[in-house]
């Protein structure tokens, strides 16, 4: 059994703005930018959120103050797929599957513990430490920390309950959400599916990590093929597809935004010949790409996995237009395959190309490659 | 070797356990069969302010310079090799590695080294920045990463969270990889180890652990009147799964079968199930669907049952809802093992798996005064001998992810 899978909802919100319309109109601008805030985490850029109305999508306000906001944003940005899809009356049996990292920490109540122990000796510092965060910790924070309750949250308030898978390992898992997503409706398990992930930048929790892998871009912001020795400026990002069977989207007249022809990912160990270009390489064996195939390129902007996606990129028959999906909406990490493949979806609607190659090459591993044809 | 829906039959052909009973499958199953407790007062830090001070702690050599992730992947790799060696497959595994495993971040023994150079977040990440050991054991995808370099598995790593049902939901991917043909072979983890200050104080501020700090063997009371919270736990099990056909093919030995699958997602509230059970009773029927089955063929049920109020009083819904009048005998390992949160569907299905195969019922322990509002058996105190052909293993989450497996016995 296999079934064509369409995408039939595209639910985005960046930096640029919420919504199908105002990221369509960044892709037909060559000169299109994202928004950029370079002094709330100087010297670090992001790209900050938009100004939502999260009424809009998350109606109870106990909802939103349930939530930090990487889930309010995820949450929102499902939504928008749900409407775009107009698959609101579907969400009983469909299939839910998320790209998650972790929510926010207190940052403040961080930074308080940190100036009263760092200097204290462990013997003094474990028992103050369990102090602090007893009186200190807000029973809700936790609940909107761990990674599955975004997804929890998108089923208590859009009520998606056919199933709930949260996968975790940075880009990859966003890819995996898909592929997996993709390959159970393609075997007959179920007509539908809401796949994705979101990625608040503006984050110092999520900086630290990300600093300590030497690859965050400092100073003023710069086009990705741009940054002398590379770097990444992460972006905020909610990114959610409505995938659907061809059959069941005919059978109730839902528009193809995009075919998705394929999914597929592998997991270089990036040593010698094991590399990303390699793996790549495997993976677009067999792909029916044409010549003036538009790519839409999940790259990180972090420089080596960069190198790797040109060599691999270069080897391809007479690529058309290629984007950074960075460029536009900055690195979203787990958001950033479900992001490049809506941004895919959309440059064929645009009539850009008439097939979209969608690469994710993670900032540390994982590759992963998606084929999309014009509706 | 296909099954009612002409899927292949997926076979186990290896288990492996680290629980806070023992090391190893033997010393865990001896343990549960024995109706011994694994809960102890924490000894690994600190525990003044806390309001829990107890937990089932799996001890690691040189465990005092670990962090959690290093923790869940020491133990996840133990599990594994277990298991491998049991599968007796050398060499590189021939199928995908699918983990599940809690969400990581940096801890306090490192920010609070980080902020020796300054306290606020801005210092700190300068600290950091660099810092590549920091960066790869905290990334969500590093262990995953590790053990699929460790044991040669293919393609991506899947690590996957379903908060409680994490470790049911791992083994669900990997079933279904093999059903859809993607891969013959799914080595099938879930490791946990977040016994530590943070976590601790996280789920007493949602009162959802037990406060039974003088008498730890005794805290963890699944059904029972005077239950009153879970016992936060850590360890690990890995299971081969195998199309029965592939495992046929090579000789090895079939321990089991994973029959069926079932999943679905609550919309009720994040730590509560809606009270009329309909995503668990889902769940369970779906499985047994799955399973070709109907409910009448299963034999036993191993739970979920956590020792909270609100879990063991929706399980016993579900259970009635499900088989009616006559439900089969259930019982919680989580009274002596604790809940092991992304680890406890693994090892409930390796424990699953053990009970058909000696046809044995792992007691639910510390069942001193019924729960009249529990109309079960649970097994109480002591194991029992019985004929189990047919285990429903039932794993529910915080955030409304439910997960319930079917395991059969060998051909």
């Amino acid at each position: 059994m296999s079934e064509a899978i369409w995408i039939t909802g595209i639910g985005l919100a960046s930096s640029l703005g919420e919504g199908v319309e105002v990221h369509r109109a960044a892709l037909r601008d060559p000169t299109a930018r994202p928004v950029v805030d370079a002094a709330s985490f100087a010297p670090f850029p992001i790209h900050p959120m938009p100004g939502l109305a999260f009424d809009a999508q998350i109606p109870k306000k106990g909802d939103q103050r349930q939530m930090e906001p990487w889930q309010r944003l995820g949450t929102y940005a499902a939504g928008l797929a749900l409407d775009h899809a107009e698959a609101r009356g579907l969400v009983g049996e469909m299939h839910l599957l998320v790209a998650a990292g972790g929510g926010e920490r207190d940052v403040a109540l961080d930074e308080a513990i940190c100036a009263e122990l760092a200097a204290l000796p462990p013997e003094q510092a474990g028992p103050l430490l369990n102090e602090r965060l007893a009186n200190g910790l807000r029973p809700t924070l936790f609940l909107a920390q761990l990674s599955n309750l975004l997804a929890g949250n998108i089923s208590i308030v859009h009520g998606v309950t056919g199933s709930s898978r949260t996968f975790m390992g940075e880009e990859a898992a966003g890819a995996e959400a898909v592929r997996i997503a993709a390959a159970r409706l393609a075997e007959g398990r179920g007509e539908v599916a809401l796949v994705g992930g979101a990625y608040v930048a503006g984050r110092w929790d999520m900086l630290l990590l990300h600093a300590a892998s030497g690859g965050l871009w400092r100073g003023d912001w710069a086009l990705l093929g741009e940054r002398p020795g590379g770097g990444m400026v992460t972006g905020s990002i909610g990114a959610f597809l409505v995938l659907e069977t061809e059959r069941h989207a005919r059978g109730r007249g839902a528009p193809c935004l995009a075919r998705l022809m394929a999914v597929r990912s592998g997991a270089a160990r990036r040593q010698g010949e094991d590399s990303a270009r390699a793996s790549a390489a495997a993976l677009a064996e067999g792909l029916a790409l044409r010549p003036g195939h538009a790519v839409v390129s999940g790259a990180s902007g972090m420089p080596e996995p960069l190198a790797e996606e040109r060599a691999f990129l270069a080897g391809l028959p007479e690529p058309g237009p290629m984007h950074f999906t960075a460029d536009l909406l900055g690195h979203g990490v787990e958001a950033s395959f479900p992001a490049s493949l809506a941004l895919g979806a959309l440059a064929l609607a645009e009539g850009l190309a008439g097939q979209a190659l969608v690469t994710g090459f993670g900032i540390w591993r994982g590759e992963a490659l998606a084929l999309l044809e014009a509706a | 070797m296909r099954d009612h829906l002409s899927r292949p039959v997926v076979a186990v052909t290896g288990m492996g356990l680290v629980t806070p009973l023992g090391f190893g499958v033997a010393e865990s199953w001896a343990g549960l069969l024995a109706g011994r407790s694994g809960i102890q007062r924490i000894t690994r830090f600190p525990t003044e302010h806390l309001k829990t001070r107890i937990a089932g702690q799996v001890t690691l050599p040189g465990e005092e310079a670990l962090a959690s992730p290093e923790r869940v992947e020491r133990m996840a790799a133990m599990a594994a090799a277990e298991a491998v060696e049991q599968a007796g497959i050398g060499g590189p595994f021939p199928g995908p590695l699918f983990l599940g495993m809690p969400p990581v971040e940096v801890e306090w023994p490192q920010r609070l080294a980080l902020a020796r150079a300054g306290a606020g977040y801005p210092a700190m990440v300068e600290a950091a920045a660099g810092q590549r050991g920091l960066f790869e054991t905290f990334l969500f995808g590093g262990i995953g990463e590790r053990l699929a370099g460790r044991f040669g598995t293919r393609g991506v790593p899947v690590s996957v969270t379903t908060a409680c049902a994490t470790g049911a939901s791992a083994i669900q991917l990997g079933l279904e990889a093999i059903q859809r043909g993607e891969a013959a072979a799914a080595l099938c983890i879930g490791a946990e180890g977040s016994v530590a200050p943070e976590p601790l104080v996280r789920f007493s501020l949602l009162s959802a652990l037990s406060t039974r700090n003088d008498e730890p063997e005794r805290a963890s009371r699944p059904f029972e009147k005077t239950r009153e919270g879970f016992v936060l736990s850590e360890g690990a099990a890995a299971l081969v799964l195998e199309s029965l056909e592939s495992a046929q093919a090579r000789g090895a030995e079939v321990l089991g079968l994973v029959l069926g699958a079932g999943e679905r997602a609550d919309n009720f509230h994040r730590t509560r199930s809606n009270p009329d059970g309909g995503a668990i009773i889902g769940a369970m029927r779906t499985a047994i669907a799955d399973a070709g089955l109907q409910a009448g063929d299963i034999s036993y049920v191993n739970a979920h049952g956590t020792g909270t109020p609100e879990n063991d009083k929706m399980e016993t819904l579900g259970m009635r809802a499900v088989f009616g009048e006559a439900p089969p005998p259930i019982s919680s390992n989580k009274s002596m093992i604790g809940h092991t949160l992304s680890a406890a569907g693994a090892i409930e299905a390796v424990a699953s798996l053990l009970t058909i195969r000696d046809g044995m019922l792992p007691p639910t322990i510390n069942h001193e005064v019924p729960d009249p509002a529990v109309a079960l058996d649970v097994v109480p105190n002591v194991a029992r001998a019985a004929k189990v052909e047919r285990v429903l293993s039932n794993s529910f989450g915080f955030g409304g992810q439910n997960v319930c497996l079917v395991l059969g016995a060998a051909p």
